[in-house]
């Protein structure tokens, strides 16, 4: 009451609104919404000189050798493939559990080898990693729904780790060396 | 029954704006907190390969980026047309890695640094080559854990 008597001007407020959206468009315009995404990858770690001889001791059988030469064309297994293709022979693979003897024992043990050229484009790499990725995850999502009865994604991290134990994510690059020029 | 009479000829009343500040504040804090800022200029072009098996980057505050790509159009006059790596704000070398991996880790808190991911952005016109020579100066680095970074698949 005795504030009111004193009689001092209320500031005017009519231009806050002004202001508020002034800066209101400045962040709507300087604001990016895009979320980061990409494959995720772990790299293996330098190799020491006492574990050399580890490779010896798998069977060839059990490697699924990926190659990409300089022109971005594909030799899997000794045989040209179209990159459309890779997803359903690398599950094959995968999934072989000692069928075709030529193929892996299980998918514990199975190993993709994948090699590129230094010639290599960027983008096709990315493809057949995608493509092994999608392999892996076709895989999970069946074996999960089989047991589960869910899709991997929507399990809980135990559960998770039981499907991933099944299916072991096992994508080696070999250390970079020329081929086929 | 003059309880229920319509006063028709009064008109009718402008709809209160006294909130309108209100409601643009609370919009405006939405986009202030939710904004972020790029800190580098990306000098090199930067158009990412589709996948579809893209995970999201989380943690962004633990991500260190590696920009690789021939320069854009304005910068080739002076760097050329072939491909470049870029850390932070320069154009930068195979050999630079460790270092800027080391200053990177020493900005961390150190429990993190295990959590650390390198999130390498690559145009896809690139060959691998420095793509490669990149991997293994990361590995000699010991940062294992990278994210090739790419935009989500249409299909």
């Amino acid at each position: 009451m005795a504030r009111r008597a004193k009689g001092a001007s209320e500031i005017n407020a009519g231009s806050m609104a002004d202001i508020a959206f002034l800066l209101l468009i400045f962040f709507l315009v300087t604001t990016t919404m895009d979320v980061d995404t990409g494959l995720a990858r772990k790299l293996p770690p330098m190799p020491e000189e006492e574990i050399e001889q580890d490779d010896s001791q798998i069977k060839a059988k059990n490697i699924y050798v990926v190659l990409i030469n300089s022109n971005n064309q594909l030799l899997v297994e000794n045989e040209f493939l179209d990159i459309s293709q890779l997803r359903a022979g690398a599950k094959a693979f995968i999934n072989n559990n000692g069928r075709d003897p030529e193929s892996s024992d299980n998918p514990q043990k199975a190993i993709i080898s994948l090699q590129n050229d230094r010639g290599t484009s960027y983008e096709t790499y990315i493809q057949v990693q995608n493509e092994l990725a999608a392999a892996y995850r076709e895989l999970r999502d069946a074996s999960s729904m089989k047991k589960f009865g869910l899709m991997y994604s929507d399990l809980s991290k135990r559960q998770q780790k039981e499907v991933r134990k099944e299916y072991p994510q096992k994508i080696s690059e070999a250390e970079p060396k020329n081929i086929g020029k | 029954m003059s309880k229920f009479k319509k006063d028709n000829n009064k008109d009718t009343p402008g709809i209160s704006t006294a909130s309108l500040p209100d409601i643009v504040f609370m919009l405006l804090f939405f986009f202030m907190v939710t904004t972020v800022m790029r800190e580098t200029t990306i000098m090199v072009k930067q158009s990412l390969p589709q996948a579809s098996e893209i995970q999201k980057l989380e943690k962004k505050s633990l991500v260190s980026y590696i920009y690789i790509g021939s320069p854009v159009e304005r910068m080739q006059t002076t760097y050329g047309t072939k491909a470049r790596i870029q850390l932070n704000d320069a154009f930068a070398t195979v050999d630079d890695i460790p270092q800027y991996i080391t200053a990177e880790r020493a900005a961390r808190n150190e429990k993190e640094v295990p959590f650390m991911t390198t999130s390498i952005k690559v145009d896809k016109d690139t060959k691998m080559g420095i793509v490669t020579d990149v991997k293994q100066e990361l590995r000699k680095a010991n940062a294992l854990k990278i994210n090739y970074s790419t935009r989500k698949a249409v299909q």
